[in-house]
């Protein structure tokens, strides 16, 4: 039962990372019908940014500000490191492509990514990078927290868990009840419609990267608080993070968020009762299982095409 | 070769404006007519049937062991080969199927894995090549075949991620494959050691001739090279060939004129997987050893730039890529050559998007001015600024005009490096005098940081250069060098 609950939060915070990074995933390809490719690295990068915020800060031993400001801090600062680069490579290496068949953009996507991984790799070498998040005020992340049985729940996952939940539910109100979430689900639906209602579809691809890459800088800091990190997590990090969109439904937002976290509960139960080696495995065929039984994913709308 | 290059033409400004069809259909016709002095030479190179050319190509590529006898260079001579039937694999599905296969290279792994099983000590089994090569083949057609079954239904995107999921999957497979259920079958993370080489009826293909590399597996590898091409060059003519391609150029309508759109697709699956996995049988034989992560990304990324540099769905081209990306890779690894193709690449680069112009002598002279006072500036603030080890060369040229540090404090490398990203990526927004303004302290930005941050990681930097390649491809000349231009009938 304890190792049952220990999996169970470990699930949860895995399924919010890959959630995150699904979101991402989820929100270009509705708006803009492109596999964005290079959203894992956008992700490790957004690892990396945290990562060195944090060393600016003066480390997770002694920061220079109080450690209930730290993580906010990192978390906004790769964030909006992210968005920068989300938008910039939408810019340079998708927007050209726009009109391009529609391999064009994907295999372009693929170089962003494999640039990206192998910039980090020459400016950061491969050794991991840890936030050493333990020290964070003398472990009280750890130690403190509620229990469940005899199982404590410590205070970062219940902070990674919960900040997670908070910007999914934001981008869900902001998607559903604003006017630029109009907007974008406008562009998703039709985009030359959308373009002959007025809507600016430049600003509102632009603004989806934004928030797609935003997304991502936060489940790389959140991601990066557990386990160290390395410039070629992206490649892994990104095919899951797909995964999850693709089993939830993709272009649905609360698809992508169901995705992930399925996704996190059959890693980690794997991980955990059978074996940390086939967990890859696992979520294969599962992602098989919807390609044939459910290729709309569990909450995507079934794709009619008109001729 | 380089004068059968398809001449990029304009559309006439007063070009019919409603038979416009008729337009695209005379394209590649107006294509052919080409004035000139070279116009007769080039219409004569035309005639010249393709099986002549491909004996040539394969004529010439055999002399060149007796060129060199350094085993390094005959070792590079015999991996571009394999590349070049990769990449003449993945054109079957990328550039006529129009597939998006991110999983080739498990193929290609596939394959060596296979081989190695059939022939190595692991299991004690050992076939003769006429045995294995068929075999490993056949396994590798029916993989493809069972990845496509499931994402046959799935349009482009579905396709690109299953296919990279199954890479991944291999690669988990290969890496934990020595205890399923309790069996050594693939020996984890340091693969098989012991596979043989090639051997058939008794004799065996030796892989090292008095400690070099020997020279006959390089032929067999031509070889199949030439077999490869020429069944491939059928295929394309045939009925087959015809329907991937208007696969390729519209699956909707292929499937409206009764073209059976999900056995084309798998069987093109099917093609280009049991190619991969004849290679894969050769590289394994020679290597006699198979690690998983030589099937990973990389390569999958190495095969693709030199498909779309070639320009995919052309078989000549991919394999023009092959012979450009292979060397060039390697010869990449050494700082002294790397820096020399820099700098080709940069006067090469400056001619083509210049011309032969004015603008072009005042860019360039203007890059070496500012580098020079830069130079002098450096000096002047603090010796070690220039006093980067020199060692000889073109290094020691260059070193005259580049600031090259004794030491490097942590933060120059991220900042120069993000720096001219950003500078080159701003040159593309502006235009006129202001280009021409930023060009000279840009070119210099870049050629200081490929001697101080790039050249001290080769591994790194080679593949930033073909991720570059790929993304500037894409965007510059998506047909690449020789690809047929895609015109769309509107």
């Amino acid at each position: 039962m304890d190792t049952f609950i220990q999996l169970t939060i470990d699930a949860l915070t895995l399924g919010s990372v890959y959630a995150l990074i699904a979101l991402g995933y989820t929100l270009v390809y509705g708006v803009l019908k492109l596999l964005n490719f290079a959203h894992g690295d956008v992700f490790m990068v957004g690892t990396f940014i945290g990562y060195g915020v944090l060393q600016l800060l003066g480390g997770a031993e002694s920061p220079n500000v109080p450690v209930w400001a730290l993580i906010p801090i990192i978390t906004v600062a790769a964030m909006a490191g992210c968005a920068i680069l989300g938008v910039v490579i939408e810019r340079f290496a998708y927007r050209p492509l726009r009109d391009a068949p529609r391999i064009a953009p994907l295999i372009s996507a693929l170089g962003v990514s494999f640039f990206l991984a192998n910039s980090m790799q020459l400016l950061f070498g491969a050794t991991p990078r840890t936030y050493n998040a333990f020290d964070l005020g003398n472990g009280e992340l750890y130690f403190k927290g509620f229990d469940i049985g005899n199982v404590r729940v410590p205070l970062l996952r219940i902070i990674t868990i919960g900040s997670a939940f908070v910007l999914m539910i934001a981008l869900y109100l902001l998607v559903n009840k604003t006017r630029t979430g109009k907007a974008m689900r406008a562009t998703s639906y039709d985009r030359e419609a959308a373009a002959m209602m007025g809507i600016d579809i430049d600003k509102v691809i632009r603004f989806t990267f934004i928030l797609g890459s935003a997304l991502a800088g936060a489940a790389g800091v959140m991601f990066a608080l557990r386990v160290p990190t390395t410039a070629a997590i992206g490649f892994v990090a990104g095919l899951k993070g797909f995964t999850a969109a693709v089993i939830g439904g993709i272009g649905s937002i609360p698809g992508a968020m169901a995705g992930g976290l399925i996704l996190g509960f059959a890693e980690s139960y794997t991980q955990g009762y059978i074996s940390t080696k086939w967990s890859d495995l696992v979520v294969f065929s599962i992602l098989i299982a919807f390609m044939i039984f459910r290729p709309q994913g569990l909450l995507g709308r079934a794709d009619i095409r008109k001729v | 070769m380089t004068d059968s290059t398809p001449h990029s033409s304009e559309t006439p400004a007063s070009g019919p404006a409603v038979g416009q069809d008729e337009w695209v259909a005379r394209h590649a016709e107006r294509r052919l007519i080409r004035g000139g002095p070279l116009a007769p030479m080039e219409e004569r190179l035309r005639a010249v049937p393709w099986w002549v050319w491909l004996t040539l190509f394969v004529g010439v590529m055999c002399l060149l062991p007796a060129v060199t006898a350094s085993g390094y260079v005959r070792r590079v001579a015999f991996d571009t080969v394999l590349y070049m039937m990769l990449a003449l694999g993945l054109n079957v599905v990328v550039g006529w199927g129009g597939l998006l296969d991110l999983g080739y290279v498990a193929f290609y792994g596939l394959g060596a894995y296979s081989y190695a099983l059939l022939d190595s000590d692991q299991f004690h089994v050992h076939l003769p090549a006429y045995v294995a090569i068929p075999v490993v083949v056949v396994i590798g057609a029916i993989a493809g075949f069972l990845l496509g079954l499931p994402s046959r239904r799935l349009h482009g995107d579905y396709l690109a991620i299953v296919t990279l999921f199954f890479l991944q999957l291999f690669q988990t497979i290969a890496t934990n494959g020595d205890s399923i259920f309790g069996h050594n079958v693939t020996g984890g993370a340091f693969g098989i050691f012991t596979v043989k080489p090639l051997h058939a009826f008794g004799h065996n293909l030796v892989v090292q001739h008095q400690g070099v590399f020997a020279v006959t597996y390089y032929f067999v590898a031509l070889g199949f090279f030439a077999l490869i091409y020429v069944a491939l060059r059928f295929v394309n003519l045939s009925r087959t060939g015809r329907a991937w391609r208007s696969l390729r150029e519209d699956p909707l309508a292929a499937e409206a004129m009764g073209m059976p759109v999900n056995a084309l697709k798998l069987m093109s699956f099917a093609f280009g997987a049991a190619i991969a996995a004849l290679t894969g049988t050769i590289f394994a034989s020679l290597s006699a050893s198979v690690l998983p992560l030589t099937f990973y990304f990389v390569l999958l990324i190495t095969i693709y730039t030199m498909v779309i540099l070639g320009g995919s769905g052309s078989m000549r081209g991919v394999v023009l890529g092959a012979l450009v990306i292979g060397p060039l890779l390697e010869l990449l690894r050494d700082p002294n050559k790397s820096r020399i193709i820099f700098y080709v690449a940069l006067i090469g680069g400056l001619v083509f998007a210049f011309r032969r112009s004015r603008r072009l002598g005042i860019v360039v002279a203007a890059t070496l001015a500012f580098g020079f006072v830069c130079h002098a500036i450096a000096g002047a603030l603090h010796h070690s600024w220039i006093a980067g080890s020199a060692d000889g060369g073109l290094q020691h040229v260059v070193s005259y005009w580049l600031i090259i540090p004794k030491h490097l404090a942590g933060w120059i490398p991220p900042v120069s490096y993000v720096g001219v990203i950003c500078v080159a990526l701003v040159l593309t927004l502006v235009h006129g005098r202001l280009r021409l303004v930023l060009l000279p302290p840009t070119l210099y930005l870049a050629a200081f940081v490929w001697d101080n941050v790039m050249l001290t990681q080769p591994d790194p930097a080679r593949y930033i250069v073909l991720g570059l390649i790929l993304i500037a491809l894409m965007i510059i000349r998506p047909n690449g060098l020789l690809g047929e231009r895609r015109v769309e009938i509107v």
